[in-house]
């Protein structure tokens, strides 16, 4: 009988769980970290947390776990305030940044600790230990010790750990951040890939956009404590709906322009405004690097540096007032350092924010 | 050579010749002192060598049991002041530390200033201090030696405090802490089960240095008018000084032995986990 890994039957008929955080205020000595956060997790959704440090998103989700108390607000799991749970009562599953793995246990026993505090018997313990650890494919290292693995492993181990008492939510805190680039691309797509096979409700704390955008359903940019815009990432690229979100995600050319009747002028040419477009004045627009063009004419510029990014180049240069532009193209599009080229924009429309 | 080759190492780790001179030195000071007792001990009276058990044969002689009752009485009030004393560690100071590590992390420098204070307070004011607290204590408990453990117990904490804090500090103990909740532990079941096993190390080297103070421990006893190990031996020291010499070696061998047990725990321990 399968206990942690579910048939495509058993997935679609598992409901999840719904998350609701209402108005969650949380304070340190007088500062806000979370200012009113408002957030819902659909049973079965992966939604990841973004944002720059210090922005609430790891207080948001330890205040969802329980290792947080909050000073406000509700938080919801399938409609039942668990605001006043202790965290050992929440059946929530969370996988740490650091490797958070018991050193003086073996791996079988660390899988098994959850399954021994819920006082289940022995021989079950073992065979749902054993099938969590098959799970992420660490079957055969059931005997050795945490220091024994490599970090991967180790985060490997914790997700069986935390996927093995079988929680409502699954949380995890920067997971992967201790780890190298390969085996973050690689444990990230497994993580997905079991949080789709059990259809459990997850909440991801990134710091690393890409992570974010490449295994969350959607993804709420935090910043100062709340949410500035949930949404699926394509939303969140295509349409940030505020200046802090087109800033924050991907990389945005920060330019002088002016509204005039909704519309933007920067260097010469009109662009839409995405969303409701400030009153008449001076905006900083932000322009995706893909957005501009090299062409045969426009906005001259000269190059100041350009860099191979595998299947695309992004090349920086330096207008004639000195402002420094990134530009996105084809890798067959060699630019010399110090060439001189003319700029387009492609005329997709920009998120602007009113000068200070 | 180069120049750089020639400057001068500041902070570099020694060569193997200079590891071994300085080792050599070092047991020479340490060893020399333990050598001169041995001699002293076993020594045939009036030659200036051989060896002879003959000065134990006084323990088993009925007239002289006298001589030896006290330190027989010493030895035994010393080894209970041992025990309550590192249950006392264990009891107060250790709960102390885990609490200030996870929940209360304003008071660990308090703590630890509070542990290390006796070191920079001479034994001997100590000792008078505590003569008016035990004055008030006996006229509660009667002049029983292991009353003695609360005084001593508070010379021993920087000894204490020390291994369990540097144990402390090599784990990542609010983690586990908070994984161990998470994954459905209350506290009692997340120190029992998760913190404990992992502060082992630091709790052994900590006992065994508490219990080596405590058999050291001379200047508080002596001060109380209390009978230990110590006062004993400096008691014996003038009836005969052959037997107070084998039982200050004894002494030395018991705290080595509890030294290689404590050792031997931990390398089963690492060796278990290696293998």
């Amino acid at each position: 009988m399968s206990h942690v890994l579910e048939t495509p039957a058993e997935t679609a008929a598992q409901t999840g769980t719904a998350v609701q955080l209402v108005g969650v205020v949380k304070e340190y000595a007088g500062h806000r970290a979370l200012t009113g956060v408002d957030l819902a997790i659909a049973p079965g959704e992966f939604v990841a947390l973004l944002g720059p440090s210090g922005c609430g998103k790891t207080t948001a989700l330890r205040a969802l776990s329980g290792l947080e108390s909050i000073d406000g607000g509700s938080i919801l799991i399938d409609g039942v305030d668990i605001a006043n749970t202790p965290i050992n009562k929440r059946d929530i599953g969370m996988v740490f940044q650091s490797y958070s793995l018991f050193p003086h246990m073996t791996v079988q026993q660390n899988v098994e600790f959850g399954l021994r505090m819920r006082r289940v018997d022995a021989a079950s313990r073992k065979a749902r230990a054993k099938e969590a650890l098959e799970m992420v494919g660490l079957g055969h290292l059931s005997t050795r010790f945490a220091h024994q693995l490599s970090g991967g492993q180790q985060q490997r181990v914790a997700l069986a750990r935390a996927l093995v008492t079988r929680p409502r939510v699954l949380l995890l805190d920067e997971p992967l951040s201790a780890l190298d680039a390969k085996v973050r691309v690689a444990l990230r797509d497994e993580i997905r890939r079991h949080q789709q096979s059990l259809g459990i409700t997850t909440l991801f704390v990134a710091h690393d956009q890409e992570e974010a955008l490449a295994v969350a359903d959607r993804v709420a940019v935090m910043n100062s404590g709340d949410i500035e815009q949930i949404g699926t990432p394509e939303e969140l690229y295509l349409n940030p709906a505020t200046p802090f979100v087109a800033d924050f995600v991907g990389l945005s050319n920060k330019l002088d322009g002016t509204v005039v009747g909704g519309v933007v002028t920067v260097y010469g040419q009109p662009l839409n405004v995405l969303g409701d477009a400030p009153a008449a004045g001076a905006v900083t627009a932000y322009v995706r690097p893909e957005d501009i063009a090299v062409a045969e004419s426009g906005l001259p510029a000269t190059v100041v540096s350009t860099s191979f990014l595998g299947s695309l180049r992004r090349t920086f240069v330096r207008l004639a007032d000195e402002t420094v532009v990134a530009v996105q193209h084809e890798v067959g599009d060699r630019l010399e350092v110090g060439q001189s080229v003319a700029l387009r924009f492609k005329g997709r429309p920009v998120a602007v924010a009113p000068k200070a | 050579m180069s120049r750089a080759s020639k400057a001068v190492r500041v902070g570099a780790t020694p060569s193997k010749a200079s590891s071994a001179v300085i080792l050599v030195v070092a047991g020479l000071a340490f060893l020399y002192p333990l050598y001169a007792l041995a001699r002293f001990a076993f020594q045939p009276v009036g030659q200036h060598s051989g060896f002879t058990l003959d000065h134990l044969k006084a323990l088993t002689d009925p007239i002289r049991a006298y001589q030896y009752d006290q330190l027989w009485t010493g030895i035994e009030n010393s080894l209970v002041i041992a025990v309550i004393t590192v249950a006392l560690m264990l009891v107060f100071l250790l709960p102390a530390m885990i609490l200030a590590e996870l929940r209360f992390r304003s008071v660990r420098r308090v703590i630890e200033f509070v542990c290390l204070l006796p070191i920079s307070i001479p034994t001997v004011v100590l000792a008078v201090g505590f003569v008016p607290v035990y004055q008030r204590v006996w006229d509660i408990t009667g002049a029983v030696p292991w009353v003695l453990s609360f005084g001593i117990g508070i010379i021993t904490l920087p000894y204490a405090f020390r291994p369990i804090a540097a144990n402390i500090a090599g784990i990542d103990m609010v983690t586990l802490n908070e994984a161990s909740r998470s994954l459905g532990a209350g506290w009692l079941q997340t120190v029992w089960h998760v913190i404990l096993p992992n502060l082992r190390r630091g709790m052994l080297s900590a006992g065994l240095l508490t219990v080596s103070v405590v058999l050291g421990e001379f200047t508080i006893a002596q001060f109380l008018q209390q009978n230990t190990f110590q006062t004993g031996l400096a008691l014996l020291e003038h009836a005969d000084p052959y037997v107070a010499s084998t039982f200050a070696l004894a002494a030395l061998l018991f705290v080595f032995l509890i030294l290689v047990v404590f050792g031997a725990l931990g390398a089963g321990r690492r060796s278990r986990k290696a293998s």
